[in-house]
């Protein structure tokens, strides 16, 4: 379809003084947007239903949950924190996706990415502190990616399924920090809580100034831009587009397949082992079990949400960590367990991909109809 | 320690015992996983029905004082994450393995969410034929009491593996699974039988869930699982869809589970986490040493999206 305006000898349908390109487009962002919003509402809607089968006033919890997200600006900050390192790890899944590959297992990046963290942050104590957050910051990556590089790279020359082999190197992972933090990363100090020494305060990342939001949401923020260009506006993201919807034909085309999936499968994990590396020098302080809190899996719903396209991730991840952040008000205000927002999270997921089915089949989403409101009248 | 008395004699024995007793849940979750599999679809879901069924078992016991209207529970409750599963699937663009991994998560945040009060109670458990009685040994009265379900799940592996050779039902299962424009031209709905079989599959994971929460460990809580569902997935591949080899699969993944404890128990402490992380690692080993690059996998259902 061209750009231009339609006139002599352009089919009937499109007739004059539009322009189908720019109709199209509107028609193809409204469905993007207009689907997974109506299947977030119905996915609340459903989950209202429960909470009042439980016994529990929807209303009161999802006033409850506003109050605990977004209801005041303490509420707010601690919405962003807790979407900083989901931004990241939703680059873990969105990104894989791109080329096709379901990946799941991010929490293991952003395990080892915290726990490589932690170690070079202790062994360059002494160092001035740009130069150890930085070795931290390039630990984190190389960990996370290595650890689903690895992934991408059994899945092309070994043809290993990577959403399997991704979980099972993700409860690898958590072995591997077990037995780090228990045996030679063990800080003699942490009684009952196995952690490594704890960062020198100057190491540590402080807040955005004004808020109470680690600088994490910043690099989230630019990580998800940054990948946008990469994907949208590089020949390596049009080559992974091109791989993504067949690879027979992206090797036909002498693209380097192999390189292109481990790449961004590296890529991605370097992101979620930043996300590791944030959580130790901006939250915890050093790497303990609290690493695997569950961050790399509900990525993968604020990648789903988002449907892979790293922009749409910002304000995904945001309303996730605001729901996240809800979890504890909801617990202490309706008397509700801990995993309701787990129940939350796990409706939504089915009812928007529940709503991948419905791509294509609406007419309010089809151009052509658009400007030819007659044809609509006809089969209506 | 008791171990020291038959020395290291008591490794092998632990963790032969170890594989009868872990084995039991990957047996039933990965016989459940091959039915569905065998009709062309893979329900990566079976991880959430595992935990579900383990709460679900676990709250019917207490409550009605009966391990077996607990199984019964249990196994329902997985027929219906199965059949949803199924359900869900038949839909145009509805991705099969996503769906899976949202109802892996949906079914353990309602099992953590519903099962929070039952933390705490005590639940009658399954119970076990002692076939170690001939022996004086603890050791080995230990490792022999056998559980009825690893009966039961071994009874049914042979079962299976006859059924879909012998049966009509396990001829329908197989066309399905290899080609549904054939299974159309036989006059077979293949949505409707790829129903029914993630609908059994599910009941099956159901009931390994049961044996985790009724036997062993033992009890309810939200660390129960742990991934053995997901490894049932690779186990099936391993096994190449065969019940008998499901069986074998789960034999060798239980006797991985039991490596840690078993050194443990005559002093080996070195390396304890990575001990526990055995069963993932053999099962990564396995999935890159019969995968390949260049070749389908044999005996793999030709309408199975992972190995398309």
């Amino acid at each position: 379809m061209t750009d231009t305006v339609t006139g002599a000898g352009v089919p009937a349908l499109f007739g004059a003084r539009v322009y189908p390109s720019a109709l199209e487009w509107i028609a193809r962002r409204a469905e993007a947007f207009v689907i997974p919003l109506a299947a977030l509402i119905v996915g609340m809607a459903l989950f209202s239903l429960f909470i009042a089968l439980v016994g529990k006033s929807p209303v009161l919890l999802y006033e409850t949950m506003w109050r605990g997200g977004f209801g005041s600006w303490f509420s707010i900050q601690n919405s962003l924190s807790r979407a900083a390192p989901l931004l990241l790890s939703a680059l873990c899944v969105a990104l894989p996706a791109r080329l096709g590959l379901v990946v799941i297992g991010g929490e293991g990046a952003i395990v080892l990415g915290g726990v490589a963290a932690a170690a070079i942050g202790v062994a360059l104590s002494g160092a001035p502190s740009p130069i150890v957050i930085l070795a931290m910051g390039v630990a984190g990556l190389a960990a996370g990616g290595i650890w689903i590089g690895a992934v991408g790279a059994l899945r092309h020359y070994r043809a290993v399924n990577e959403t399997i082999s991704s979980l099972l190197m993700a409860y690898i992972a958590i072995a591997l920090m077990n037995q780090l933090v228990e045996g030679p990363l063990r800080d003699p100090a942490s009684l009952n809580k196995p952690s490594t020494q704890p960062l020198a305060d100057i190491y540590r990342i402080g807040n955005i100034p004004g808020m109470d939001v680690h600088w994490g949401l910043v690099v989230g923020v630019v990580a998800c831009i940054l990948s946008w260009v990469l994907i949208e506006k590089t020949r390596w993201g049009f080559a992974a587009r091109i791989a993504g919807g067949n690879v027979r034909a992206a090797q036909v085309q002498g693209l380097a397949v192999g390189p292109l999936i481990v790449g961004f499968t590296a890529l991605a994990g370097g992101f979620a082992g930043l996300a590791g590396m944030l959580e130790v020098a901006a939250v915890q302080g050093s790497a303990n079990a609290s690493l695997a809190a569950g961050y790399g899996y509900t990525g993968i719903l604020v990648a789903f949400l988002a449907r892979h396209n790293p922009l749409a991730i910002i304000p995904v991840a945001i309303l996730l960590g605001g729901i996240d952040a809800s979890g504890g008000l909801i617990q202490r205000r309706l008397d509700l367990p801990d995993a309701t927002v787990l129940v939350l999270q796990g409706m939504i997921f089915i009812v928007i991909l529940f709503s991948e089915t419905f791509y294509g089949r609406f007419k309010a989403f089809n151009p052509d109809l658009w400007k030819r409101p007659d044809l609509l009248k006809g089969t209506a | 320690m008791d171990a020291t008395e038959i020395g290291l004699w008591g490794v092998p024995l632990a963790i032969l015992g170890g594989a009868i007793r872990v084995s039991t849940p990957f047996i039933f979750v990965s016989l459940g996983e091959a039915i569905t599999e065998r009709s062309g679809r893979i329900n990566l879901g079976l991880e959430g029905t595992l935990v579900f069924g383990a709460m679900t078992a676990y709250a019917v016991a207490v409550m009605t004082n009966s391990p077996w209207l607990g199984l019964l529970a249990a196994a329902f409750a997985g027929l219906c994450f199965g059949l949803f599963h199924g359900w869900i699937c038949k839909f145009p663009k509805v991705n099969d393995i996503a769906i899976g991994i949202a109802l892996m998560l949906f079914g353990s945040g309602l099992a953590f969410f519903f099962g929070k009060p039952f933390i705490k109670p005590k639940a009658p458990n399954l119970p076990a034929i002692p076939f170690g009685g001939w022996s004086d040994i603890p050791q080995v009265q230990a490792a022999l009491d056998v559980n009825v379900l690893f009966l039961i799940g071994a009874v049914l592996s042979v079962i299976l593996w006859w059924a879909f050779r012998n049966t009509r039902a396990g001829l329908i299962v197989r066309v399905v699974g290899d080609s549904s424009d054939a299974a159309r031209a036989m006059g077979l709905n293949p949505d409707t039988v790829r129903l029914a079989a993630t609908g059994v599959g599910g009941a099956l994971a159901g009931i390994g869930g049961a044996y985790l929460s009724l036997y062993y460990p033992g009890s309810w809580t939200e660390r129960i699982s742990s991934g053995q569902g997901l490894m049932a997935v690779a186990l099936v591949i391993f096994a190449r869809w065969n019940p008998l080899g499901c069986f074998a699969a789960a034999l060798l993944f239980g006797g991985a589970g039991a490596l840690g404890p078993a050194l443990q128990s005559v002093g080996v402490t070195q390396g304890y986490y990575l001990f526990y992380a055995a069963p993932y690692i053999l099962t990564l080993i396995i999935m890159i040493a019969t995968s390949s690059p260049t070749r389908s996998l044999a005996g793999a259902p030709g309408e199975l999206s992972i190995t398309k």
